[in-house]
């Protein structure tokens, strides 16, 4: 309780940050007061500018925190991230073919990104359901690689053919960044995302047993098949979700859920809500730095978080191993 | 409690069932040992008593219900299970382990409540573990490991303990303290079934021995007559002798080709 209470108050902190940093850097007193009462000065800038994108990169680096966690034990393998089930390649696949089948306008891309992760995660689900229902983890990970693989060929393929100027931007976009956030794409991300949240945190304790492999977890009492399709489901909505809104960002789902099992707890009713706030956290601090370092360009946050992810992982890992 | 009655698995595509007309009944307070030949059908039989594997004819039941028909929830409070093989990925420590077998009696966001509490703590103390409950899993020794393994099946609070090979890979030490346990623990009530390859341990600890052979039953009784030289040298086609031990069971001895006693080796089958 007392760590959970300790994560909760870093996420305030980076949300206060979040907000506070920018072209107009705010202390935290006028944070508070500018979210407290409409007439302070910098009320303008912290609702309508920087809390919704803080916001969304704290959700988005939430999911994918807690998609991660549930992935690496659904599949038995902590090198597991939200991208394995080929959702990374079809989302690019999506928003390339949109912008290069009618630039300018047409499909949002978000949306068509959204359409292109659901399909790859409709067909690795096909490849990955072996004689009969079983769904198989092992042909999971293979299936998303064969299809990510298959989507990124083809998404390079278009990027030659095509000659859409806008294709650049397509490459930016898929890199990740919350430079479109808007309370609008906050709403919409919070009300879709509700439904698989809350059942990837219903399934804990499945996803405790799942995690000690499949025959113990159904000698433990656990119906490991929906269990397994429940996971798969919720994280992939979820991810999809968030590469829909910010594009790609690696290594918040495959670094976080690792750091809180290693200091904290690999049970999953502490993992979850861990991986949440500390995801949450990170990724807003990330999305903070990408937008000031090299103000007024912004480095995608994408780039932002394996650089400061790798080096914290690489620490985490050699502390624990000594 | 646990019982297979003509009990017949064939596997897609094997020429000859993995089990052929099987029947048994472990009973509660009794420790059936089920032992035979690698490939005789025992992993088989154990997995269709738990409703993991569908029979072509016959049935397999748990508590007089098709082991298949059970809820896995309700089935994880009747029938602790001990697997040939568990690996742990992530660095879980004991008493969270075995508070995993109380996971069938709470809900999905149900919080552990003292009874679940009691019921980890008289495990780990029945298994003789206590004293490791903060110790991560993964620094365990092997024998320790199946300890909390039991334990944890211990807090489903079964009536019935299924163990698959328990002490492959355990020194002497470590494998009688594991028979021991599970002795004891059939003594105060329990059904337990124990696949094991020891057959001078299965002839001390069980009430009774089942012998597979190529998916049949070659023998089911007590050790002083399933465990007799002509069984068990014609199910495991190797010449033995069988002596009865200080303690009246009978221990097989497997001979060497050249033992002067190997000639009496009777033809393969016999005594089936």
């Amino acid at each position: 309780m007392m760590r959970l209470a300790g994560l909760a108050a870093f996420a305030l902190i980076a949300l206060t940050i979040g907000v506070g940093a920018g072209s107009v850097a705010l202390p935290p007193g006028e944070v508070w007061s500018g979210l407290a009462r409409a007439d302070a000065p910098a009320s303008l800038i912290v609702r309508n500018l920087r809390l919704p994108r803080a916001l969304l990169a704290f959700l988005v680096g939430g999911g994918l925190g807690v998609c991660g966690a549930a992935l690496q034990a659904l599949v038995r393998n902590p090198l597991a991230d939200p991208y394995l089930l080929g959702l990374s390649g079809g989302a690019g696949l999506g928003a390339v073919l949109a912008i290069a089948a009618r630039p300018g306008s047409g499909w949002p891309v978000p949306l068509a990104a959204f359409v292109g992760a659901m399909a790859a995660v409709v067909l690795v689900y096909r490849l990955s359901v072996v004689s009969g229902r079983r769904l198989d983890p092992r042909v999971l990970l293979l299936a998303g690689v064969v299809v990510g693989a298959f989507a990124s060929a083809v998404m390079s393929a278009v990027i030659v053919l095509s000659d859409a100027p806008q294709l650049r931007n397509a490459f930016l976009w898929l890199l990740g960044g919350f430079t479109a956030s808007s309370w609008q794409t906050l709403g919409l991300f919070v009300v879709y995302s509700v439904i698989p949240f809350a059942m990837l945190f219903a399934l804990a304790r499945s996803l405790d047993l799942l995690a000690l492999g499949e025959e113990t977890a159904l000698h433990l009492g656990t119906d490991v098949e929906r269990a397994k399709r429940l996971v798969y489901v919720a994280a992939s909505l979820l991810t999809a979700a968030s590469v829909a809104t910010s594009g790609i960002i690696g290594f918040v789902g495959l670094v976080v859920p690792h750091a809180v099992r290693r200091l904290w707890s690999p049970l999953h009713v502490a993992l979850l809500p861990a991986s949440f706030l500390a995801g949450g956290g990170f990724l807003v601090l990330a999305d903070t730095l990408a937008r000031t370092v090299i103000r007024p360009l912004e480095l995608p946050v994408g780039v932002v978080t394996a650089l400061v992810g790798v080096p914290l992982f690489a620490v985490l890992l050699r502390r624990n191993l000594a | 409690m646990l019982s297979a009655r003509g009990l017949t698995v064939r596997y897609p595509g094997a020429e000859s069932p993995a089990l052929a007309d099987v029947d048994l009944d472990v009973l509660c307070g009794e420790l059936v040992a089920l032992t035979g030949p690698n490939g005789s059908g025992k992993t088989t039989l154990v997995r269709a008593i738990l409703g993991l594997v569908k029979p072509a004819h016959g049935d397999a039941l748990v508590d007089g219900r098709s082991a298949r028909a059970w809820d896995r929830r309700e089935l994880a409070r009747a029938v602790g299970v001990v697997t040939q093989r568990e690996e742990v990925l992530f660095p879980l420590r004991v008493r969270e382990m075995v508070m995993m077998g109380r996971y069938a009696h709470l809900g999905a966001l149900g919080a552990e409540r003292e009874v679940d509490r009691v019921a980890v703590h008289d495990a780990l103390a029945r298994c003789d573990v206590a004293d490791l409950a903060d110790r991560r899993v993964d620094t365990l020794s092997g024998g320790e490991w199946q300890r909390v393994r039991v334990a944890r099946a211990l807090a489903q609070e079964p009536r019935a303990l299924v163990l698959d090979e328990p002490t492959a890979s355990l020194d002497v030490r470590h494998e009688m303290e594991i028979f021991e346990l599970v002795r004891k623990l059939a003594t105060s009530g329990l059904a337990a079934l124990v696949v094991t390859h020891q057959l001078n341990l299965a002839s001390r600890y069980a009430e009774r021995v089942l012998l597979l052979d190529q998916g049949r039953v070659a023998a089911l009784g007590p050790p002083l007559e399933v465990l007799t030289r002509e069984i068990v040298s014609g199910t495991f086609r190797w010449p033995t002798t069988v002596a009865l031990g200080h303690d009246g069971a009978p221990q097989v001895t497997p001979l060497r080709p050249g033992d002067h006693l190997a000639a009496t080796f009777p033809t393969p089958g016999h005594g089936r």
